[in-house]
């Protein structure tokens, strides 16, 4: 989604300053998931599907909730449903609405080798620029939370906008508008995490002793955020990572393994260059010629 | 003067030197579209090859073609390219080689020992470009690999290119440096005084009708 409306802080590829002259003075927005009020209708499933007109393949039952099976091209926001059995025997249902994390931090962005193909805003949405993207799959590599999918057909990258054209005239993301129970919430990243707050007093009240705010640090926050009954055990909910962070082999593959890999090809060149200058080239003389010739005749 | 132009000696076959070439020209397009996806800066390499995407597209499949005629040069020459004791002394005195004072050291065959390291470190290198390559080749194979795999490999894949560019590089320069090897290369032929001075145990080996590829 190209949009000249917002304002890009970070560009992929790219090593001078993207226009920034507008910023985001209402702040950083966020997207909050209440897992704990989600009752798994998959209503935003399908807004997601009508407002970005996307339509999956029509797939099979593989035994659980989950449908589709997995993200896709085409399912950019998908619950998958978790059953954890508690210490006292009861069977929690967990429902988790998985789909781009928007990172403060993206492993995506770090990764993309393609300029522009992969922007930050000034409100923190990450958005694919799909006509600058060259399909080779970094932003794969890079993600901690593994969400951008290949399309077999035009093998370009998708993920969820977090409905940036929505955004950026003043509406909420399709999900947002159509959750039936409130479970998520949308506005700037600091209201969502006051509302989050409230949320998770009132759960400690009701027994959850362990409900927290789920904004990993590792990648430097993420606007799109989780209230968790369980934010100890966050594997709990599909393998939400407890931990993420741009992998190291991510980190010095895009970072130092750059700088160094130029400096030492120029500095090979260099190097040689210095020899024929300061040493010179090894050339054959007649003497040489002479020698071999008479080596020659010797041995005939 | 003509009378004084001495009879050429066969160093390279036709056939082993349309390989070479053939590998030569595969590794600069492949240094150029992997330095294009590698570093930002050098992303306008890419408009050599079409665009971004389509180098995406060319670079593997380039990379494969360069692997399989590499394989049929590398076992051409593999034999000749066996380490002995007096490569390392050889080494040693690695002064003297750089300096050009090469009557002061051990006579060497048909290849010196810069020359056969320079051969194992390119095959090891293009192993490691050819494994890492098939794990990050998206389009048909990384669906087949664990994420960590994946970003290992994309590590791997850089450095040991950065490592085969810089090697390839020294290649180039040795090339330019001692006059008279291009040619070997160019034509398959060099001056007995070349091979007398550079390659003497080769020298003598082809006066004795051996040395041959």
């Amino acid at each position: 989604m190209a949009l000249q409306s917002l304002d890009i802080v970070r560009r992929s590829a790219t090593t001078t300053p993207s226009p920034q002259a507008r910023e985001a003075h209402a702040g950083e927005v966020a997207k909050l998931i209440d897992v704990t009020k989600c009752i798994g209708c998959k209503a935003c499933q399908v807004a997601c599907m009508e407002w970005n007109d996307l339509r999956d393949e029509i797939g099979s039952c593989t035994g659980h909730y989950d449908n589709p099976a997995d993200l896709s091209e085409h399912s950019w926001t998908l619950m998958r449903f978790s059953e954890h059995e508690t210490a006292a025997g009861d069977l929690e249902w967990l429902i988790r609405k998985d789909g781009c994390m928007h990172c403060a931090d993206p492993g995506c962005l770090k990764a993309c080798p393609a300029p522009g193909a992969i922007v930050q805003y000034a409100n923190g949405i990450v958005d694919f620029h799909e006509e600058n993207c060259i399909g080779c799959g970094y932003c794969v590599t890079g993600c901690p939370f593994n969400v951008p999918r290949i399309s077999k057909r035009d093998h370009k990258a998708y993920k969820c906008t977090l409905c940036s054209d929505r955004v950026s005239v003043g509406l909420e993301p399709a999900c947002v508008k159509t959750c039936p129970t409130g479970a998520i919430v949308f506005g700037t990243k600091d209201d969502m995490k006051q509302h989050a707050a409230e949320r998770i007093e009132d759960l400690k009240s009701r027994g959850f002793e362990h409900a927290g705010l789920y904004d990993p640090a590792g990648v430097g926050g993420t606007h799109v955020m989780y209230v968790l009954h369980h934010a100890d055990q966050p594997e709990l909910y599909a393998n939400l990572p407890a931990e993420p962070k741009i992998s190291a082999m991510v980190g010095l593959w895009k970072g130092m393994s750059k700088p160094l890999a130029l400096l030492a090809i120029a500095a090979t060149a260099f190097a040689g260059f210095l020899h024929y200058i300061g040493i010179g080239p090894n050339e054959v003389d007649e003497d040489d010629e002479d020698a071999a010739r008479r080596e020659m005749e010797e041995t005939r | 003067m003509s009378a004084r132009n001495p009879p050429e000696i066969v160093r390279y076959r036709t056939s082993t030197r349309i390989n070479h070439w053939i590998v030569a020209i595969s590794f600069v397009l492949l240094a150029l579209s992997g330095l294009a996806l590698f570093h930002p800066s050098l992303f306008w390499l890419g408009n050599l090859f079409g665009g971004g995407t389509w180098t995406r597209i060319l670079h593997p499949f380039i990379g494969v073609f360069m692997v399989v005629a590499f394989a049929l040069l590398a076992f051409a020459v593999g034999g000749a390219n066996r380490m002995e004791r007096r490569d390392w002394q050889w080494l040693r005195g690695w002064r003297d080689v750089v300096g050009n004072h090469e009557q002061d050291l051990p006579e060497v065959g048909r290849y010196n020992a810069g020359q056969k390291l320079l051969y194992f470190l390119i095959v090891l290198c293009l192993l490691a470009l050819l494994l890492s390559g098939i794990v990050i080749w998206r389009a048909y194979f990384s669906l087949l690999f664990p994420i960590g795999l994946i970003r290992l490999a994309a590590v791997v894949h850089a450095v040991a290119a950065t490592v085969l560019i810089c090697a390839i590089v020294v290649h180039v320069y040795a090339a330019i440096w001692v006059k008279g090897s291009v040619r070997a290369m160019t034509r398959g032929t060099v001056t007995p005084g070349w091979a007398w001075k550079h390659h003497h145990a080769w020298f003598r080996d082809v006066l004795r009708g051996g040395g041959r590829e």
